[in-house]
């Protein structure tokens, strides 16, 4: 699939169209862009830490899609992240790897920043699951 | 200073209905009980959920949000005055897949509080906890509280400013 197709396979998944989250510029990159409805503390305003982390684990989500030869979605198993800084009203980017591909079991790590890729504002990791 | 559970029960509220088309309203997350230590919330199932639109099965992301949410404010009610508690860490462990159609709840509660971070668990469910869609265990930020002085003053303020509405209108 290309990068057209699949942002097209993903604005059919409602989630995703929540959050609106696009393929990135740079392989393995994933954009959310600035979006009101991601907002968690209107105040600062910052964006809400389950936004981030639901963009992170959807991230994750595409780059096992575009990588492993199985069309089926993988069930997340468990997915860990750690915040490090506050997520500002600004466009946030995420970054993909594929730590282990194995015939049932994927590992990932995902990290996200904003203006600066050595600052990041969060790290995760994740488990799916593939059924064959 | 004690933290004045039916304040906290209204600041939570606000935070979380008050401002229409945020995260918290985009996804539905609604306040059900705020105790000290323990906090419940629920998430209608709705179609900006959905993660598998062939099943209807909501999003992981979602159930996410919902339980650093729920485990957040059981943190704050932790705390001796209104304050917000930054998530530091956060871990998810997905049991089953949510069914579709149905509300999923969660019901968080504080472990242990120590000087500088507040240890909280949760669970999300159906209605039954001991079937499970997701277990979480995160850690949160017990920051200064004088940090939250103008938070406090502002939310007090708006309240104070409600309730002669509330009065006026009479």
């Amino acid at each position: 699939m290309t990068d057209a197709e699949f942002q097209q396979r993903i604005s059919q998944v409602p989630y995703a169209r929540t959050l609106g989250i696009q393929i990135g510029g740079e392989d393995a990159c994933f954009l959310l862009p600035v979006k009101k409805s991601n907002i968690g503390n209107p105040t600062l305003p910052a964006l809400h830490g389950g936004a981030i982390a639901g963009f992170m684990e959807l991230s994750a989500m595409i780059h096992i899609l575009q990588h492993s030869k199985n069309d089926k979605i993988p069930k997340v198993v468990d997915f860990a992240v750690d915040y490090v800084r506050a997520g500002k009203y600004v466009a946030t980017h995420s970054r993909c790897k594929l730590v282990y591909l194995g015939r049932r079991m994927i590992n990932e790590s995902v990290s996200a920043w904003q203006e600066d890729e050595t600052a990041p504002i969060a790290m995760a990791r994740a488990q799916f699951l593939v059924k064959e | 200073m004690a933290l004045d559970f039916e304040e906290l029960l209204r600041f939570v509220d606000t935070v979380l209905t008050g401002n229409d088309g945020d995260h918290f309203t985009t996804l539905g997350i609604r306040p059900e009980y705020v105790e000290r230590h323990r906090v419940g919330m629920s998430m209608p199932y709705s179609e900006a959920l959905i993660g598998d639109p062939d099943t209807g099965v909501i999003h992981g992301g979602a159930v996410t949000a919902l339980l650093d949410t729920c485990c957040g404010f059981a943190a704050a009610t932790a705390l001796d005055d209104l304050a917000m508690t930054p998530t530091i860490d956060l871990r998810i462990d997905y049991m089953r897949a949510a069914t579709p159609g149905l509300t999923v709840y969660a019901d968080a509660e504080v472990y242990r509080v120590s000087e500088s971070v507040i240890f909280a668990r949760a669970v999300a469910h159906h209605g039954d906890p001991e079937h499970a869609i997701a277990a979480a265990v995160g850690n949160f930020f017990r920051m200064e509280l004088e940090m939250f002085t103008d938070m406090r003053r502002d939310f007090r303020a708006a309240q104070a400013l409600k309730m002669s509405h509330v009065k006026g209108g009479e």
